[in-house]
């Protein structure tokens, strides 16, 4: 990993710090915050969905894991905000060996992997709403505590910077991975996993060094996400819907790069936000257009657009 | 706790006719995803679509579900095939995620269609015989579903004379077994791909009559069918016709005599239990050889 | 008629704050916005529109009789934001509220959304006054800015039980065991555990606690296992779809009771489920928010919700009154003020009579309406009626139900 290379994640979180400098509408700091809570989730979903090629459906799991864990600490147990976060990214990652480990020995791969990963949310979120522990059907509220010791803040911009923080080491390590043995293990995985075996690599290590690295981020973003909405419940944490949306960004966005995930969580949330600002009166009418807009995005990749004008620009300079 | 013995039957019973109907469900879904190796994530949403139609059928026309079960099985084809056709092929081109968000979006439009031209209401049928029971000894069991289960059954047996018996069944064996083997020899893939489709589809279009009379249509009713589906469609083995009618008949009792014993909500953790172990275990499915 | 006195006395009353305080009076907008956040989309979007009707008859009623006087007669605004049945959703069309200037919020319909929307809306002390949400959490966290004006969980189960032990011993107790079926979501698992705890200390016996998903696909199971039990009586709660599959279930398989007693119920009350299944929701009960029968207002908005095409259901007057509070408490602040609004929503008292609900006095304590309770209703020959309290019950119960 060069200067050079980490230079974009720089200017990334320069951006973000200039942004939460300046901008002072709350409206939009909220929707950048939501946006890079999903992005830090989707940038775990590409660790191993973009690289590995093996893809979630349950990333859920992670998230909801990573939530209640760090909620449940703080709220039960009355552990600090910071070691409840951490160990809620730990259970997560944990989470992530114990379900790499059932799924990839049995060499699940392909669609039976993505269900067998939606099957193990599902089981989760059906758990967490039945049990006591996690508050069941009632939620878990995070009390209100404000200030930086609790890891609350009065003011979105500050949560907007940490946010970016968290999504910045995320790049870093995504990056970090891409340059190392792992990654070039991971993809040759990806590409054609017999042959990479016979090349010797150890497919089931990688596979669950991948796992647990992706589900400690999602994991990671679900934290954040109990911390700055101070509320979870089984449908919120354990739900399809982040699953979803931790798998639409990367692909949308560029599966298996670095920057995939952020831009892809931009384009879906300015996608959602957009037509419901612009479309309100009819309930679904907004939606209805955000789907149609989601097939056009698929059939024309806008994310691609910089790449060919790039492309094009360099296509003129060397005839 | 222990129930009297004619109450398990029932419980049997009432799992089987239950079960048939999520099989017809799963049919659809087994069969696309056979042949065309994707998720349809429009699945539910198209059942919803299906359920709607069938009520319109209702008020607009008079027509009793069963009658429309033909004309909407036919009419639903050719939505299915013209979606695959000119929808889900051209936007994915041919790449399997650009499938799964293409389907994706089809499910957000549809539902959310459904939201904006019905509203949120959730509306149900009258229909004099809807509450009538059949008696078969000590066992009670639901007229609508008892038909459901019959129609079920003969809709797999003529899907299975499709698939052994004509051209079209052959072709989309060959399509399923080798995509471009089957091109070399001059099958038109993206056709069978759209036949393929249009046919799960209207297996959708017959389930919805079948539900209709005992249940009710909501904007988001399908979402209730289809991860018991995908359940069916593990446990029979992707793309096998019998695997999924068996699957739903197995999960249908599977889902009554938990619900029995642990309540319907845990009971739902079986199902999902029993979907982990069979995928960890025997990810062939339950019922062996593929379609 | 009242209402219209009301108000004028309110104005009157404001006059002299209006006179003190000119520079405030001279900067009154044209128009006061208020914030209206329901889900209309997504699961809950069948109660959240029904919410939106309560509100915006409401609003339309202020406006129709003159505005808020206490500020020169100026119309209330609508701003609607759809918080799409999640949590966040409703946090960021608070944070689109605010940025629109809203003087007050009022809604949320479930209870992860107001408890979200509402702690948002405290960053900017900004009112935030909840329909329905019933969660006891909501107002329990200390947030001077969050008003309930309907009542909670606690309330609403105890009441449930008190009448229901009322009903049963004027009737000479005929029922001694129960069966509980409920949703396994927020509504249902809190009833179910809190009635395992109550129910016995009053003289029944629950057989079983029968807990079912939303969606529910079947209810043949939960049929079958209360033909099984037995029970003299059915305690669901349950949301509308999954109550009429089981009252369907329980009609085909002529399993009769002696009474099926609802409890926060999404269909028992609802008359659709009256018109559309006559015979499965005949003489079935329900304690649950219900509109005021004595009031002339209710009928009136009943028939103007059914000239719409839609049915009558309870969010509607929640919704209705809500805004009402909201209305009464912004003439007795006398200027459009968030500070001096809440200290007026705290301060609202048993004057505040133009909501529809048929609650006591009006006394918030931390928040919550002490005057807020519950009724109970049964459906009787394709009607709903009151049948408890005694003091405006519109109808006798019937029950038991068979001999």
């Amino acid at each position: 990993m060069t200067a050079r290379e980490t230079l974009p994640i720089l200017g990334f979180l320069i951006g973000a710090v200039l942004v939460s400098l300046f901008v002072t509408s709350n409206v939009v700091l909220n929707f950048l915050v939501f946006t890079l809570i999903l992005a830090i989730a989707a940038q775990g979903w590409n660790l191993l969905g973009g690289y590995g090629g093996q893809y979630s459906f349950g990333h859920a799991a992670f998230f909801g894991m990573g939530a209640y864990v760090s909620a449940i600490l703080q709220q039960r147990f009355g552990v600090n905000a910071y070691p409840a976060v951490a160990f809620g990214i730990a259970a997560a990652a944990v989470l992530g060996y114990a379900i790499g480990a059932m799924v990839f020995r049995a060499g699940l791969r392909g669609s039976y992997f993505a269900l067998v990963t939606l099957a193990f949310a599902e089981v989760l979120r059906i758990l967490a709403n039945a049990t006591e522990i996690t508050g069941g059907a009632a939620g878990l509220l995070i009390s209100l505590n404000l200030g930086a010791g609790n890891l609350q803040f009065a003011d979105r911009s500050s949560f907007l910077i940490l946010g970016a923080v968290l999504l910045a080491l995320a790049m870093l390590i995504t990056l970090a991975l891409e340059k190392s043995r792992l990654g070039a293990q991971l993809v040759a995985v990806r590409e054609n996993e017999s042959a990479a075996a016979a090349l010797g690599v150890d497919i089931l290590a990688v596979k669950l060094r991948a796992i647990s690295l992706s589900a400690a981020l999602t994991g990671a973003a679900g934290a954040l996400y109990a911390q700055y909405f101070l509320y979870i419940d089984s449908n919120i944490a354990f739900g399809t819907w982040i699953s979803v949306e931790a798998l639409l960004a990367p692909i949308i966005g560029g599966a298996g790069t670095v920057f995939g995930p952020l831009i892809g969580a931009l384009i879906l949330q300015g996608l959602s936000e957009g037509t419901k600002l612009l479309i309100g009166k009819i309930p679904g009418l907004d939606l209805i257009i955000f789907g149609v807009l989601l097939i056009l995005v698929v059939r024309f990749p806008l994310h691609r657009i910089p790449g060919l004008l790039a492309a094009r620009w360099r296509g003129k300079g060397a005839p | 706790m222990g129930y009297p013995p004619e109450i398990l039957l029932e419980a049997v019973a009432n799992g089987l006719l239950m079960g048939a109907v999520y099989g017809l469900v799963a049919l659809g879904l087994t069969l696309v995803y056979g042949v065309l190796h994707i998720i349809n994530f429009a699945h539910g949403a198209l059942l919803t679509l299906a359920m709607y139609a069938a009520y319109v059928a209702h008020g607009a026309f008079g027509l009793d579900p069963y009658a429309a079960m033909v004309p909407l099985a036919g009419l639903f084809f050719v939505l299915g095939y013209l979606v695959q056709r000119l929808v889900i092929g051209p936007a994915s081109r041919g790449d399997d995620s650009n499938m799964l968000l293409v389907t994706l979006g089809l499910s957000i439009i549809i539902e959310n269609a459904m939201l904006a031209i019905f509203r949120s209401d959730t509306m149900t049928l009258r229909l004099p015989y809807a509450m009538s029971m059949v008696e078969m000894g000590d066992v009670l069991l639901s007229l609508p579903r008892l038909i459901g289960f019959g129609v079920t059954l003969l809709v797999a047996l003529l899907l299975f004379v499709l698939m052994t018996r004509t051209d079209t069944g052959r072709a989309i064996r060959a399509v399923a077994k080798e995509r471009t083997g089957a091109a070399l020899v001059g099958i038109d893939v993206a056709h069978i791909y759209a036949v393929t489709f249009g046919i799960g589809t209207a297996c959708l279009a017959i389930a919805a009559c079948l539900l209709l009379p005992s249940f009710y249509v909501s904007p988001r009713v399908g979402n209730a069918f289809v991860l018991v589906a995908f359940t069916i469609v593990v446990l029979g083995g992707m793309g096998s016709v019998t695997g999924a009618l068996l699957g739903g008949l197995f999960i249908g009792v599977v889902e009554s005599l938990s619900g029995l014993y642990f309540g319907d909500s845990l009971g739902q953790i079986g199902i999902f239990l029993i979907f982990i172990l069979v995928l960890l275990l025997r990810p062939t499915g339950l019922f062996g050889a593929r379609a | 008629m009242s209402q219209i006195a009301l108000s004028r006395r309110q104005a009157l009353l404001a006059a002299p704050v209006l006179l003190s305080a000119p520079s405030i009076a001279q900067a009154q907008p044209r128009a006061i916005k208020l914030g209206i956040i329901q889900p209309v989309t997504g699961a809950l979007a069948q109660d959240g529109e029904y919410g939106r009707i309560g509100a915006e008859l409401a609003i339309a009623d202020i406006n129709a009789g003159g505005g808020i006087k206490a500020l020169g007669g100026v119309p209330i605004e609508m701003v609607f934001g759809d918080a799409r049945s999640t949590p966040d959703g409703g946090v960021a069309e608070v944070e689109k509220m605010q940025a629109e200037g809203v003087l007050a919020i009022v809604g949320g319909f479930a209870s992860p959304i107001c408890l979200a929307a509402s702690q948002a809306a405290s960053r900017y002390d900004l009112p935030y006054i909840v329909d329905v949400g019933v969660s006891d959490q909501i107002v329990t966290r200390g947030l001077t800015n969050t008003f309930r004006f309907g009542p909670g969980f606690g309330t609403v189960t105890a009441s449930a039980l008190d009448n229901l032990v009322a009903i049963n011993d004027a009737a000479g107790k005929p029922s001694r065991t129960a069966v509980i079926v409920h949703e396994d979501g927020l509504f249902g698992s809190g009833m179910a555990r809190l009635l395992n705890a109550e129910l016995p200390k009053r003289g029944f016996q629950v057989l079983e606690t029968i807990s079912h998903p939303t969606p529910s696909r079947d209810m043949s199971n939960v049929a079958l296992r209360i033909r099984a039990l037995n029970p003299d009586l059915i305690i669901p709660s349950s949301y509308y779809a999954e109550f009429v599959l089981l009252s369907q279930t329980l009609q085909q398989r002529r399993i009769r009771p002696k009474g099926i007693y609802c409890i926060l119920n999404g269909a028992a009350s609802n008359f659709r489920f009256v018109r559309e299944f006559p015979e499965a929701a005949n003489l079935v009960m329900d304690c649950n928010h219900w509109a005021d029968p004595r009031k002339a207002k209710t009928a009136e908005l009943r028939r103007r919700v059914e000239a719409q095409g839609r049915f009558w259901l309870y969010n509607v007057p929640l919704n209705y009154s809500a805004v009402m509070l909201f209305a009464d408490a912004l003439e007795r602040a006398g200027r459009a003020d968030r500070g001096a609004l809440i200290q007026a929503l705290a301060a609202t008292g048993a004057g505040f009579d133009s909501h529809i609900m048929p609650y006591g006095p009006t006394q918030f304590v931390n928040g919550q309406n002490q005057g807020g309770k519950p009724v109970n209703t049964q459906v009787q020959n394709g009607d709903i009626k009151v049948i408890f309290p005694r003091d405006f019950a519109d109808a006798q119960p019937v029950y038991p139900v068979t001999g």
